[in-house]
């Protein structure tokens, strides 16, 4: 029984209503206060998963113990799963925090900003830890509503447009997710994740829940941006504050929509073989047509957003291929391979794609401008910031000894050895795309010496965004110590473990 | 049976609007509709024939209740829709004063 779970989102609910209340009287307090807060979860969620392992634990809010197996209260769960979401949270949470101190100088008000900022955390860490669809639903809200917010935060044109973009599509998806949760409620009477399975045990109306799956897909996918559903995501993150843009597309994708597609696909219903395929080709699409749609922009913000979408094709498409693999019921070995793969990706596009955020920002930050051929010649003015991004970007690409290397081979050798040669196929060309993608960005920015404002006067950029910026790099070169095998099965096995194992998920939380 | 299926179909009026209308906050009207066929919803799943408000009563064992937690989650599911609401009119409010209309297809700034 882990002690820190409720505090999770106890402490940034805290944080939000402190910065606003003393951040009114003590001149930048909420600046430092909030850094200080999310380095205090950023730990919590280390020592909690350190701790966890594969010995999940359960909260009942309020005290509300089940009655003979039948969940009254809410619950929350923390697994393996859950721990691995949490710790990108607050990690990549309280590195945007701390490059936020230097980078959000230039706006006013940074109190609501940093407000803003917490609550955002604060949802997020909810939708992870809540055991309960319809919490997740309202936690889910807490961190979009933030997000609707922090995007429009220069209230400029383009961030206006981008917020009401966002706006319209996310309260499309809460509509449609508010819509699925209903229809289950309808028939299981229940809204426990781990109690609507063993309700859904006994009695499973194919045609019924095919119409919910297809909301609840449709809902979550248009909150993580996957192919049909990506309109909004170029613009929402190239147009938010960068520390905002590496905590939507490091952080938030992944908890408010790809994690929440996993978790309720493997742990709440049965897993079917159209449905399987299904989200394999979706992810398959996001993955190939977003690099594509990448490669010819030349704002970088929105290249970055682009390569968002793709690189979460690769999430989708490599826990598709091991849900598929569930449904035949074949080759469970490999199956538990291309989840561990799917959620070692996971992990480290929060880091390199949180870090490329910040680069970005760096870079708008002494230049003004975000247009690749309005920059070069940085890499001498700015040896940090170029150090960092050649870090990040040889990640996205999957050059060998960073960690991009190392996810993808895994997702790879599983469609190889699934015997999904063409899956594997597009893997290898998109990865490759991708890395022409990035020597586009590294030699615009960083060494195009004869045109450009590279040379006259460019200082690098203060201490705090540095430190951030350095400290992902490390990120990034330490994740892949997750792909040896002892360090793999202590972090990503009970991850991919608890999601394969449904019923030993709903035998944790309302105790068979 | 009816009822539900009515629910749905407004649910699919609000959809079409946001997809056809063209002014900002005519796509906010809309949404408000989705909203509210979805509250609407739920307050269907609880309703029981008889039933009468869930305050247990030891005396009568026959009385039907209705089910009360579709209620709670209404309640709640209206707070999320009046803070998603405000926020999107203070977001029209303010493209209004920047773009000075209301069409949406004056405000194209962001492309590719």
């Amino acid at each position: 029984m882990n002690p820190l779970i409720p505090l999770f989102v106890a402490i940034p609910l805290t944080g939000a209503f402190l910065d606003m209340i003393l951040g009114r009287f003590i001149k930048g307090f909420s600046r430092y206060f909030t850094s200080v807060v999310l380095l205090a979860l950023a730990s919590m969620s280390i020592y909690s998963a350190a701790t966890t392992g594969t010995d999940p634990s359960v909260y009942n809010v309020g005290g509300w113990e089940p009655v003979l197996g039948i969940p009254v209260g809410i619950s929350m769960v923390m697994d393996g799963f859950t721990v691995l979401m949490l710790c990108i949270i607050n990690i990549v949470g309280f590195l945007s925090a701390f490059y936020s101190v230097s980078y959000i100088k230039r706006f006013t008000s940074d109190n609501f900003y940093y407000a803003l900022f917490c609550l955002m955390t604060a949802g997020m860490n909810g939708v992870v830890l809540s055991g309960d669809i319809f919490n997740i639903f309202v936690f889910l809200e807490i961190s979009v509503i933030s997000a609707y917010a922090l995007v429009a935060f220069g209230v400029e044109k383009n961030e206006l447009e981008a917020s009401f973009k966002y706006q319209v599509l996310g309260s499309l998806a809460s509509f449609f997710i508010l819509f699925g949760i209903a229809l289950i409620y309808w028939k299981t009477k229940t809204l426990n994740i781990a109690d609507i399975r063993e309700v859904l045990k006994s009695g499973y109306e194919r045609p019924y829940y095919i119409f919910v799956e297809l909301l609840i897909l449709s809902g979550f996918g248009l909150k993580a941006a996957i192919i049909p559903f990506h309109a909004w995501l170029p613009d929402a993150h190239s147009s938010a504050p960068s520390p905002i843009s590496a905590m939507l597309s490091g952080v938030l994708i992944k908890a408010a929509g790809i994690y929440v597609i996993i978790r309720l696909f493997f742990n709440l219903f049965e897993t079917s073989e159209s449905m399987a395929i299904l989200i394999t080709t979706l992810g398959s699409l996001s993955m190939v047509i977003g690099v594509f749609l990448a490669i010819g922009q030349w704002d970088i913000k929105r290249l970055l957003a682009y390569h968002s979408i793709s690189q979460m094709g690769y999430v989708v498409l490599s826990v598709g291929m091991g849900m598929i693999l569930i449904s035949r019921g074949v080759k469970h070995e490999i199956a538990m391979l291309a989840i561990a793969g799917g959620l070692y990706h996971l992990v480290n596009h929060a880091a390199f794609k949180g870090l490329l955020f910040l680069n970005a920002g760096a870079i708008e930050y002494t230049l003004g401008t975000r247009d690749l051929r309005e920059m070069g010649g940085l890499g001498k003015s700015m040896p940090a910031t170029s150090a960092t991004s050649f870090v990040a970007s040889m990640s996205i690409s999957g050059i060998p000894p960073f960690n991009g290397f190392f996810s993808k081979l895994i997702i790879i050798i599983a469609a190889i050895m699934a015997r999904f040669y063409f899956l594997a196929f597009l893997a290898v060309l998109v990865s490759i795309i991708t890395l022409a993608s990035f020597l586009k960005f590294q030699r615009y920015a960083f060494y195009n010496r004869e045109e450009g404002k590279g040379e006259k006067g460019i200082k690098e950029v203060p201490f705090p965004m540095v430190f951030s910026m350095v400290v992902m790099s490390l990120l990034c070169i330490m994740l892949s110590l997750l792909a040896f095998p002892g360090i793999r099965d202590a972090v990503l096995a009970p991850a991919a473990e608890i999601l394969t194992d449904p019923a030993k998920y709903s035998n944790i939380v309302i105790g068979f | 049976m009816t009822a539900y299926i009515l629910c749905f179909i407004l649910f699919l009026v609000g959809l079409y609007g946001v997809i056809t209308r063209r002014n900002l906050i005519k796509i906010a009207i809309s949404l408000s509709v989705m909203e509210f066929s979805t509250f609407l919803l739920f307050a269907l799943i609880g309703y029981t024939d008889g039933g009468v408000a869930p305050i247990v009563d030891p005396s009568d064992p026959a009385k039907v209740y209705v089910d009360p937690l579709p209620q709670a989650l209404v309640l709640t599911a209206i707070v999320i829709g009046l803070a998603t609401t405000a926020m999107l009119m203070a977001t029209i409010i303010r493209l209004y004063r920047k773009y000075g209309t209301f069409d949406i297809r004056e405000i194209k700034n962001l492309k590719g």
